[in-house]
Parts: structure tokens; sequence; C-alpha cells
């Protein structure tokens, strides 16, 4: 379970959260959206630990871990996983190659043997074909050359190999085909079990329609203004934020 | 080694190959003079005509000036404080492991040579069922103490030998190519190494010979006060083709030493020579107090007709690099490659790259140029590509990419082009990056430790020149890059 009480974080002097409470039990998925500049990407920054942000106040606790004492390769460990909004290249680093150290990371954490390049090949190649992904994604340096639409099914390649407890997917819709999307939704419903949750930022009902969350989230200005059941995006695609964010101020 | 090498050692856990050897030395007087250079000569057994040679260069030495273009500091070097000859007292071949000297043999296990290869270093004939994989030629200080697989090669024709005893044993060949492709007074490293040089290794390839395995040489600097000057002269005729090693690493020390070689190759019509280096001499300390200056005149001629030269040299030592590996491109259709990592970290000085000269008709050659910096080092490209007016349709692409790590390092890009044929192609692509903070969270929200990330990211960015290396040679340049760096970020 992710609970996150109070949240404040800011990049330089700048507060970009101000003061998030939030709590996602095992086994659901919940949506956050809200207009540009809100914080919603922050939110997934911070969650996983990149230090360009600041963290003033709050605590996010995961399955009972600190997760803010944490480094962020620790939390990758602790199952948490940030699919990128603009995934980053890596010039001269192999997918599968890049794929198998991490993957080999997290298994070494978790005390369980690592895969040799063989059993590595196998295990890809299965999620390759699941994922309608091209093998030759696998040979190609990671990011490098992909087309928009390959970026962010390779984030789902890799949530789906890595196997994480908390997905935080941010906006990983958007700029995707009707097909690619419908893609990157059975990637997170694949995972879905009782010990997985996932927190969906996105513009766009058309994602949750293949990608039914729990609980819908409006976060404007740094907080979040209100919560509801999956009615509530459809509300949002039909009137847009500005009744929420009269009512909320 | 002595107690303070050891807490040094582990202090400095960064080099690994910083022991110190104790073993009995046969010390010439420091200095530099003609009869310094006579006992050198008395010391190899050398024949008149190279005695003759080495007072003609010191002569042009004497009247040269130390070059002052590159992109590197130091404070002068004082020629007459320097040991020119050092070498251990060995008992003539020994038979046996019991009789070699076992401070050499612990020096070997600790450079991480394997046994089977170290029995054979030291002087011990190799045991004929182990299958034979390659021949080395070990250089400790001024001497080589051991060239393995001597008698495999020579079934094949090919020689390989220490220089001082191809002097002596084919004098015809040393004659004929002894400074035909970096002639005495080149450069004032060269002129100096060509009075003084003490051993290196010696290759002959005859006509249409593929030489069977591997070649390498491990040169090693352990004396102190000691300067190293390596000759190495590889020839191979037309069709032939060999493959070349070179390794080299020092004791960790507060002074400066100065290493200064001179590498010639000749390859006829149809042959090719292909030239690799991992340069692992000790680098000084975070502080930049000590290490080698590597100061090294590497060119190679392709003189016949499809003749191919590939220089590909990963750089990690030293604390000062002044190296332009080359390739003059005489023959019609000759190729020349040029492949180069260049790490430096803490307080390291490097300006390296490499001509390529092109001459014949339809030559080509491509440039591949690495440069990672961090710390607060010094990393400079300088490179050359000269097209005169007989090399038409002449066509050199050279790619510079540098890497920066942390604020406080440079990178620097000097290219030279000159091209006298207008049918030539000449191509220049350059690009400095530092490693971005995403690239690494990236990694790391992958799982990957700050470290794991550094070392993904850098051999990615290495990718085009660590593939060019003979396969255990890249195995070994890959952790070489992981210890480098290590620290250097964060």
């Amino acid at each position: 379970m992710l609970e996150i009480r109070g949240l404040t974080a800011s990049i330089g002097e700048k507060p970009i959260l101000k003061g998030i409470d939030l709590v996602v039990p095992d086994g659901e998925v919940h949506a956050i959206m809200g207009p540009n500049g809100s914080g919603k990407s922050t939110l997934g920054y911070v969650l996983s630990g990149r230090d360009d942000y600041t963290v003033t106040g709050g605590s996010v606790t995961f399955n009972g871990i600190d997760l803010l004492d944490l480094e962020p390769e620790a939390r990758a460990a602790a199952g948490v996983f940030l699919a990128f909004q603009a995934p980053i290249e890596l010039p001269g680093v192999n997918n599968a190659n890049f794929l198998r150290t991490a993957l080999n990371a997290i298994r070494r954490a978790h005390g369980e043997s690592e895969l040799d390049a063989i059993q590595f090949l196998k295990l890809a190649r299965a999620e390759t074909k699941r994922l309608a992904m091209p093998d030759d994604m696998l040979k190609r340096n990671v990011n490098v050359g992909f087309s928009g639409g390959e970026k962010k099914r390779n984030e789902v390649l890799q949530m789906a190999l890595l196997r994480p407890k908390l997905a935080i997917l941010d906006e990983t819709d958007s700029g995707l085909d009707i097909d690619a999307l419908k893609i990157v939704a059975d990637g997170v419903n694949a995972l879905r079990s009782p010990t997985f949750s996932a927190l969906v930022v996105t513009h766009h009902q058309r994602l949750l329609d293949h990608l039914v969350p729990n609980r819908v989230h409006v976060l404007a200005h740094g907080r979040i203004i209100r919560s509801g059941g999956p009615e509530l995006a459809k509300e949002l695609e039909k009137s847009g934020y500005a009744d929420v964010l009269a009512a909320a101020a | 080694m002595s107690a303070t090498a050891e807490i040094l050692d582990s202090v400095q856990s960064g080099y690994k190959w910083g022991f110190e050897t104790d073993i009995e030395m046969d010390l010439a007087p420091k200095g530099l003079n003609e009869d310094i250079i006579r006992l050198i000569s008395s010391r190899k057994d050398e024949p008149a005509w190279m005695l003759e040679y080495r007072l003609k260069a010191f002569t042009a030495w004497k009247q040269m000036a130390e070059p002052e273009w590159a992109r590197v500091q130091h404070p002068p070097i004082d020629y007459q404080d320097l040991h020119y000859y050092a070498a251990p007292k060995k008992k003539a071949g020994p038979k046996s492991l019991d009789e070699v000297d076992p401070e050499l043999l612990k020096m070997y296990e600790k450079l991480g040579i394997p046994l089977k290869e170290r029995a054979i270093l030291a002087g011990v004939e190799p045991d004929p069922n182990e299958r034979p994989q390659i021949a080395v030629d070990a250089v400790f200080d001024s001497v080589s103490v051991a060239t393995t697989f001597r008698e495999t090669l020579s079934k094949v024709g090919v020689i390989f030998c220490p220089i001082s005893e191809a002097v002596r044993d084919h004098p015809d060949l040393v004659k004929q190519y002894l400074g035909s492709v970096v002639p005495v007074a080149d450069n004032y490293f060269s002129a100096l190494n060509a009075a003084v040089f003490t051993d290196g290794s010696f290759v002959y390839i005859p006509k249409g010979v593929r030489c069977p395995m591997e070649l390498s040489t491990y040169f090693r600097i352990n004396a102190r006060n000691t300067g190293q000057f390596e000759r190495t002269l590889i020839i191979a005729e037309a069709g032939a083709h060999v493959s070349y090693l070179e390794g080299c690493t020092a004791p960790q020390r507060d002074e400066n030493q100065l290493h200064a070689a001179v590498v010639e190759l000749i390859a006829m019509d149809d042959a090719t020579i292909k030239y690799s280096t991992v340069q692992n001499w000790y680098p000084g300390d975070a502080d930049g107090k000590g290490g080698i200056y590597n100061f090294v005149t590497k060119r190679g001629a392709c003189r016949g007709a499809r003749s191919k030269i590939s220089w590909t040299q990963v750089e990690t030592g030293s604390a000062i690099t002044w190296k332009y590996p080359s390739c003059v491109l005489i023959g019609e259709d000759s190729v020349g490659e040029f492949y180069s990592v260049a790490v430096t970290t803490n307080h390291q000085q490097a300006d390296t790259g490499t001509k390529m000269i092109h001459i014949g008709k339809g030559s080509r050659s491509t440039i591949v140029s690495k440069g990672i910096s961090a710390g607060r080092s010094n990393n400079t490209y300088r490179g050359l590509v000269r097209i005169l007016p007989s090399a038409a349709g002449a066509r050199n692409h050279t790619q510079c990419d540098s890497l920066l790590i942390g604020d406080e390092c440079g990178a620097h890009t000097v290219p030279y082009i000159e091209s006298r044929n207008p049918s030539a192609k000449v191509e220049h692509e350059a690009t400095t990056s530092k490693i971005a903070e995403d690239q690494l969270f990236y990694c790391r929200q992958r799982g990957l430790s700050e470290e794991d990330a550094v070392n993904l990211i850098v051999n990615g960015f290495c990718k085009e020149v660590l593939k060019e290396l003979p396969m255990e040679f890249a195995v070994e340049a890959q952790k070489l890059l992981a210890v480098s760096l290590e620290g250097s970020v964060g």
C-alpha cells in the first residue's frame, strides 16, 4: 500500500507540491488528472527519488517502508517503477543489455539468482511478442532513434520485465494511436494482481476506457482538489477542469 | 613491496598495478652523454652501425627543443637526472620456474598474467599439450626478459623477438626499416628514443603469411628515476596479416617518470597490421602527484597497394599523454584507421589523436575518437588529415566525441584538415556531451547503482572503439574504464 501524507516538495525555491494526501491500496489502479503544470510529473519524480526536487515536508511509505529515505535504485528494488513521459536515450547501450542489467540488479537486491543472456532473451522475446513489438527492439540502443510510440512501448516492456509492485505511468498514453494505447493499457492490466498497484497520470479518458481505475484524483496547484470513481474522469472529459477548479477555489 | 608502498596501495585503490618489485638491478649511472649511449650499446652487444645510428641521433637531439604546442603542462624535465638503462640481473636462460628470480614471478602473478603464460614469460618451455594462444614479449624496464612461442612462430617464418636481438640476428631487416617511417630527427622525443632506446619488440611477417596467433608486448617500468625508451618495429610483407597488442603498467611513485617510445609499422601490398594498445601507466595520485609522462611517436606506412594499418587504443593511464598514432597512406587504395578511447580523471592531461597522410590514389581513412574527461583533467583530440595532390579520390571520415563527467574538466578538439586534391572527400563530425543527470536517473530508476549506470553509459559511448579490440582485450578494457572512473560521479 502506498501512503502519501502531507507531501510538499519544491524545485529550487519554487514549491510545486503543496500538501498531497493520497492512499493507494494494494491491487488498485488510481488515475491522476489535472491541468498542465499542476505537479503531476513532479509527484512521479518525487516518489521515484529524482534529486532535482527537494522534499520539504510530509511522508511517503510503501508497504511500510519510508520511501523518501531510499536512493532511487533502492526504491526500484522495493518495487517502484516510473514510466517516463519522455524516455531517455542511452547512445551505444544495447536495449537487451540495459534491460538485463536492470533486471539482474533488482533480482540481486531480492537475493534471487541473476539471469544469463540466454535465459533473459527467452523471457524478453516472450514479452516483446506479447506487446507486439518487433524483436529488433531488443538489439537497438536504448530509445535511440525510436519513434514516440516505440519509446512508450519500450517503457511498457521494461515494466513487464521488471514486474514492479507500484507502477507510476507519467502520461505514457500521450502521442499514441489507438492501437498503441491499447498495448499500454494491456501492459498494465496484465500486471494487475492483489499485490500490484498503479498511479496513472493521464489527460485522456480514452486510456481509462481500457484501464479502468478504482479511483480518479484531480491534481491542481500542487494539491488534490477532488477525488472520485471512474465516472469523475468522464465528467472531466466532458466539461474540462474549470468547474472542478472553481468549486475548489 | 615496502610497508609504505603497501599502505599507499590500499589507500589509493584506484590504481591496482602500482606496486614495486624488489629485484637486483644492473643500473647505469644517471645522466645522458655519449658514454651512456656507448654503455647501452655495449650492454646490448650491438654492432658498430647501431652505435653510430644512436650517436647521430644524440647529436641531432642536442640541437632540438621540446615541443610546446600540445595542450599539456609540466615542469621542465631534467634529462640528466634519469637512468637510461636498468635491467634485472638474470641468469642466462633459466630452464625451470625454480631458477627464475622469484620476485619477477611474483610480479607477473600480481599483474594477473595467468600461471601458464607466466611460466612461459619467465623463460620456461611451454607444455606442448596446451593450446597456444598469445605470444608475449615481456619488457621489464630496459630489457626484454622473455619472449614466448618463438619456435611455433618461426615454423611459419614469423620473427618475433626483442629488438635488441633483432639488431644482432637480423641486421639487414633492421637496417633497412629502422627509422624509415619515423626518421631520427622527426621530433624531439623520437630523436631521444633513437639515441637511447633499450628494448621493444621486433616482428617480421613474411610474404603471404597470416600470423597464427596474436602477438603482444607487455611493458613494465619498475626501477626508480628511470626512463623507458621502447622501440618497436613491425614489418608485414605482401599479403601478410598480423594483430599485435600492447599493454603497460608502472609502480606508483611520487616523481614523474618518462616513457618515450617509437613504434614503426610497415605494410606492403595487401598486408594488414592491426595494432591495439591498452595504455595503463600510473596516472599520478588524486592531487596530480607522480605519474608517467607518455611521449610517444607511433606511425605506420602503408607502402603497398591495398595495404591496411589499423590503430586501436584505450588510454586510461599516464599523467601526461602526448601521442598521435598515424598512417602514411602511400599505396593505392590503402586504408588507415584510428580508433581511440582516451580517459582522463583527476589531474591527468591527454593530448592525443592521429595523422592520416593521403598520398596514394583512392586511399581511405577512418578516425573515431572518444574522449572522456572527469575530475579536473584535460582531454584534447588533435588530428591532421592531409590529402596530397596525388591522392585522387581519397576519402576520410572523422568522428570525435567528447564526454564530460562533472564540471571541472575540459575537452578540446583540434582538427587540422588540408586537402590539395579536389576529388577528395573529407568529413568531420564532432560532439561534446555531458553524462546527463536524466540518463543517470533513468538507469537508477531501473535499479542500477550510480556506478553501474556510469559504466553502462561510458561503455555505450565507447562501443564503436571497444568492438575493434580483440575479444580478451575488450573485456579488460571495459574493466579498466570502470576502475578509472570509480568515484568520479557524485
